[in-house]
C-alpha cells in the first residue's frame, strides 16, 4: 500500500471516530438548555405526533463512549490504520502459521511413531485404524463413500480387486502420488453406428467369454488389447480394469458402455502426499489395506 | 376538491397491498426452500426448482418486493402526512409503482432461468438493475421534491431515516452494479478479485444497513407514535442515532470477508466499526421501547402495539448479535454456518417482517376510510403465529449453526478431526425440520392477514383525504 493511500485510511479511520465522540459531546451540550428542549417538544406533525426531548440514557451514552475507546485501543494492537502493522504485529497469516506449527509439534509424534511401521503389521493396529479411520472420513469418503464401497467413477476398496494394485505399496503410491486412469475417446475409429453397437454388445458380452464371431473381435484384438490385455484382464501397470468380472466402473448399461467407448473417461486420484505427509499417508494406507484384508 | 388539497393515497394503496401479496409469495418460497433442504428431491429434478435458483428468488421477493413496497408505501404515506402537504409528481409516483412491479416480475422470471449476476442480493442483470435504478432516481425526486414543498417548517425525524435510505440504496445500488454487459442476460463486473468481493459486501451489509434498517427505523418513528398515542421519548436520541448510524453502517462491510483475502487492516476496521455500531442501534430501539412507556397497558388490547414491541425487541437482539458475530473469534465459529441464517432472520421476520405487518395493520384501515381493520382478534392470531413461528426459526438455526462450527473444529486426541463433515450435515437434520415448522407458522399468520385484509377492504370505495393544516 502506497503512504498516501495509508494515509486515507488512517484520516478517514480517525475523523469518523472523532465525529462520533463530537456528536455525544455536542448532545450532551445540549442537556443545559431549558429553552431548545421546549422549542422542540412544541412540533407537532400530522395533528398528534410529537417528540419529547429527554436526556440519553447514561448507560446507553457510556455504551457508546466505551466501544469507541475500545475501537482505539483495539487499532493501537492490532492491524487497522493503513499499513501501520499495530504494536501486537498481529496478521492472520502468522495466526496460521502459529497454530499450524503448535499443530505439528503437538501431533507429528503421534504419526511419527506409525511412519516407520510396515503397512501390513499397521493394518492390525487398532490405534493406527482409528487415526486412519477418521483421516478417511475427512479426506476420502468425499469419492469412496463412507463405508469405502465407492460410487460411480470411484472404485469401492474393500472389494479386493484393484484397478492400480492392492499391495500395500501400491495402496501407499495412490494416496501420496495419485492416479490417472485414461480410457481415450475412440469414437473415430468407428466407420458406423453399427460398428459401435456391435462393439458394445462385444464388450458388454466379455465376462463370459470373448466372442471370436463378433465383428468387433478384430477391434478388440488390435486395439484395446493394448490395455485390456489378450483376456480382457486388465492391466494393473496402467490401471486399466478388467473387463472380464462383473465390476463395471462406469456402470455396465449399453448406454454408458458406449459413451466410455465413444468419449473415454478420465478417472484421477488426487495426489495426497503433500497434504498429509509420509506418516499419515501411511497409517491411511494401512486403513485402506485393511479394508479388503481382514 | 381541489386535488392539490388531498392526499395522493392510491399509490400509498397500491403499494400496501402488493406488500402483502409479495410477502405471501415470497415467504411461501422460503418455506418450500426450507423444505428442500429436507427433501432435495421436491426440485423434481427441474433446474428451475432447484435450492440454488430459488433461494435468490426468495431473498429478492422478501427484501425487495415484500420489503420494498412497504417501505414505498409507507415513505410515500409518511412524508405527506408530516410535510402537510400532497406528494410531489403524481404521474412519476405511479411510474415507481409500476416500475418497481415490473422489475419483480423480470427477478421471478429470470432468478429461476438461472440468469444472474450472482452477487448475493444483487443477483439481477444489467438490464433489470438499469430498471431499477430509474425507479429509484424517479423515488428520490418524488421523496425529496415532497420534503420540499413542505408546510412545516421541522422535517421528522422519520422522513431523515427514509431520506438517508432512499438517496444510500441508490449509490449502493449503482457502484456495486458497475458491470461490462456481454449480452442481454449476461455482463461482468467492473471489479475483480479481492474488490469486487469488497464491493459486494459494502453493498451487502448496507442493504442490510439502510434497506431493512434506515427504511424501517422511518416507518417505525411515525407507525409506533401514532399507534400507541404517545410522543417519541428523546428528539435528541434520535438525532444521535440517526447520525452515527449512517456514518458508522458504511464501515461494517468487511466482516462479511473474515479470515479470507482481503488485506487485515480491512477486516479490521469492519470489525470495529461493527462492534461501535451498537449503540446507535439501540438507540433506534430505545427510543420506539420507551415512546410506549406511559401506554403499556395498551398492549393489553392493541395487537397491532404487540407487533410492534416486539419486532423493537427482535431489532435490539438481533443489533446487539450482530456485532457479536462480527468480532472474528466469534466469527470464526459462525461463518459459515446457519447460524448466520438464524441471525438474518431473527432480524427479518422478527424486526422487519414484524413491523411491516404491525404498520400495515394500522395503515390499511386508514387507506380505505375504515375506523380499524375487520377483526382485531385475527390480528392477535396473526401475531402468536409470527412470534412463535420466528422463536423456533431462530432457535432452531442457533442450535444447529453453533453445533455445526463446533463439530467442524472438534479434534481427537491425534489431532484428525472428530466429525466428517456429512455428520454434521446428519445433525442439523431435525433442526431443518423445525426451521420449516417455524416458517409454515410464520407463513400461515400471513394467510390469516389475507384474509383479514380482503375483508377489510372488499366493496370499499376510498374516499380522497383532505390534506390537515399545519398546527
Amino acid at each position: 500500500m502506497s503512504s498516501s493511500w495509508s494515509w486515507f485510511i488512517v484520516i478517514g479511520t480517525v475523523l469518523s471516530l472523532a465525529a462520533c465522540f463530537w456528536l455525544i459531546a455536542w448532545t450532551n451540550r445540549q442537556r443545559a438548555t431549558d429553552k431548545e428542549i421546549k422549542e422542540s417538544e412544541s412540533h407537532v406533525w400530522d395533528e398528534n405526533i410529537r417528540e419529547l426531548n429527554n436526556p440519553l440514557p447514561m448507560w446507553w451514552l457510556w455504551l457508546f463512549v466505551l466501544t469507541i475507546v475500545w475501537s482505539a485501543f483495539y487499532l493501537i494492537y492490532y492491524p487497522g490504520m493503513g499499513s501501520f502493522a499495530g504494536v501486537g504485529n498481529w496478521s492472520q497469516e502468522q495466526q496460521y502459521a502459529d497454530e499450524v506449527a503448535a499443530a505439528e509439534s503437538k501431533y507429528a509424534p503421534i504419526f511419527a511413531q506409525y511412519g516407520a511401521t510396515d503397512i501390513a503389521e499397521l493394518a492390525n493396529d487398532p490405534a493406527a485404524l482409528s487415526i486412519g479411520a477418521s483421516l478417511f472420513s475427512n479426506y476420502c469418503a468425499q469419492c469412496h463413500g463412507s463405508g469405502a464401497l465407492g460410487a460411480r467413477g470411484f472404485p469401492n476398496l474393500t472389494d479386493d480387486e484393484w484397478l492400480w494394485g492392492g499391495a500395500p505399496a501400491q495402496i501407499e503410491h495412490s494416496i501420496v502420488a495419485g492416479r490417472g486412469g485414461v480410457m481415450p475417446a475412440l469414437a473415430t475409429i468407428f466407420a458406423s453406428d453399427e460398428e459401435i453397437d456391435a462393439m458394445v454388445a462385444y464388450v458388454r458380452a466379455m465376462p463370459d467369454g470373448l466372442d471370436a464371431s463378433s465383428p468387433a473381435h478384430g477391434k478388440y484384438m488390435t486395439l484395446c488389447i493394448a490395455c485390456h490385455g489378450p483376456t480382457g484382464a486388465g492391466n494393473q501397470v496402467l490401471g486399466a480394469p478388467s473387463l472380464v468380472d462383473d465390476i463395471w466402473l462406469y456402470g455396465s448399461s449399453p448406454y454408458e458402455i458406449r459413451k466410455s467407448i465413444i468419449e473415454g473417461r478420465n478417472g484421477i486420484m488426487p495426489a495426497n502426499g503433500e497434504l498429509l505427509g509420509p506418516d499419515r499417508s501411511r497409517i491411511l494406507a494401512a486403513y485402506v489395506y485393511s479394508l479388503s484384508n481382514r | 376538491m381541489d386535488k392539490q388539497l388531498s392526499y395522493n393515497d392510491k399509490v400509498v394503496r397500491q403499494f400496501a397491498i402488493m406488500t402483502i401479496v409479495w410477502g405471501v409469495v415470497g415467504m411461501l418460497v422460503g418455506v418450500f426452500i426450507a423444505a428442500e433442504m429436507i427433501w432435495p428431491g421436491l426440485s423434481l429434478d427441474m433446474p428451475w426448482l432447484t435450492f440454488s435458483r430459488l433461494r435468490p428468488l426468495h431473498t429478492n421477493a422478501v427484501i425487495f418486493a415484500f420489503g420494498g413496497s412497504a417501505l414505498f408505501a409507507t415513505a410515500y404515506y409518511v412524508v405527506q402526512r408530516t410535510c402537510h402537504v400532497r406528494l410531489a409528481f403524481d404521474r412519476l409516483a405511479a411510474f415507481t409503482f409500476w416500475g418497481w412491479q415490473i422489475v419483480i416480475l423480470l427477478a421471478a422470471v429470470t432468478l429461476p432461468l438461472g440468469i444472474t449476476q450472482s452477487k448475493e442480493y444483487a443477483e439481477l442483470e444489467w438490464p433489470i438493475d438499469l430498471l431499477i435504478a430509474v425507479v429509484w432516481v424517479a423515488f428520490a425526486i418524488v421523496f425529496l421534491f415532497t420534503i420540499g414543498r413542505r408546510r412545516v417548517k421541522h422535517i421528522y425525524v422519520a422522513n431523515w431515516f427514509y431520506a438517508a435510505f432512499i438517496i444510500t440504496v441508490a449509490v449502493l445500488h449503482i457502484f456495486n452494479n458497475l458491470a461490462i454487459p456481454v449480452t442481454l442476460t449476461k455482463s461482468y463486473p467492473i471489479y475483480t478479485g479481492v474488490v469486487d468481493a469488497m464491493m459486494q459486501w459494502w453493498y451487502g451489509h448496507n442493504a442490510v444497513g439502510f434497506f431493512l434498517t434506515a427504511g424501517f427505523l422511518g416507518m417505525m418513528y411515525y407507525f409506533v407514535p401514532k399507534q400507541a398515542g404517545r410522543p417519541i421519548y428523546s428528539y435528541r436520541l434520535s438525532v444521535v442515532h440517526f447520525w452515527a448510524l449512517i456514518a458508522i453502517y458504511m464501515w461494517a462491510g468487511p466482516h462479511h470477508l473474515h479470515y479470507t483475502s482481503l488485506p487485515n487492516w480491512a477486516q479490521s476496521l469492519g470489525m470495529v466499526f461493527s462492534v461501535i455500531l451498537l449503540a446507535p442501534s439501540w438507540g433506534g430501539m430505545i427510543n420506539g421501547i420507551m415512546t410506549l412507556s406511559g401506554a403499556w397497558h395498551k398492549l393489553r388490547t392493541d395487537p397491532i402495539l404487540k407487533f410492534m414491541i416486539v419486532s423493537l425487541s427482535f431489532y435490539g437482539m438481533s443489533t446487539f448479535e450482530g456485532p457479536m458475530m462480527s468480532i472474528k473469534t466469534v466469527n470464526a465459529l459462525s461463518h459459515y454456518t446457519d447460524w448466520t441464517i438464524g441471525h438474518v432472520h431473527s432480524g427479518a421476520l422478527g424486526w422487519v417482517a414484524m413491523m411491516t405487518i404491525g404498520t400495515m395493520y394500522c395503515l390499511i384501515p386508514r387507506l380505505f376510510n375504515k375506523d380499524a381493520m375487520y377483526s382485531t382478534r385475527l390480528i392477535d392470531v396473526h401475531f402468536w403465529t409470527s412470534t412463535i413461528g420466528v422463536v423456533l426459526y431462530a432457535v432452531s438455526m442457533w442450535i444447529s449453526g453453533i453445533t455445526q462450527g463446533l463439530m467442524w473444529r472438534a479434534l481427537n486426541d491425534d489431532g484428525t478431526l472428530t466429525y466428517s463433515f456429512i455428520e454434521s450435515i446428519k445433525f442439523t437434520y431435525p433442526y431443518y425440520g423445525i426451521r420449516l415448522l417455524g416458517g409454515l407458522i410464520f407463513f400461515a399468520g400471513m394467510l390469516v392477514m389475507v384474509y383479514n385484509v380482503y375483508m377489510t377492504v372488499r366493496r370499499v370505495e376510498p374516499q380522497a383525504v383532505p390534506v390537515i393544516q399545519p398546527a
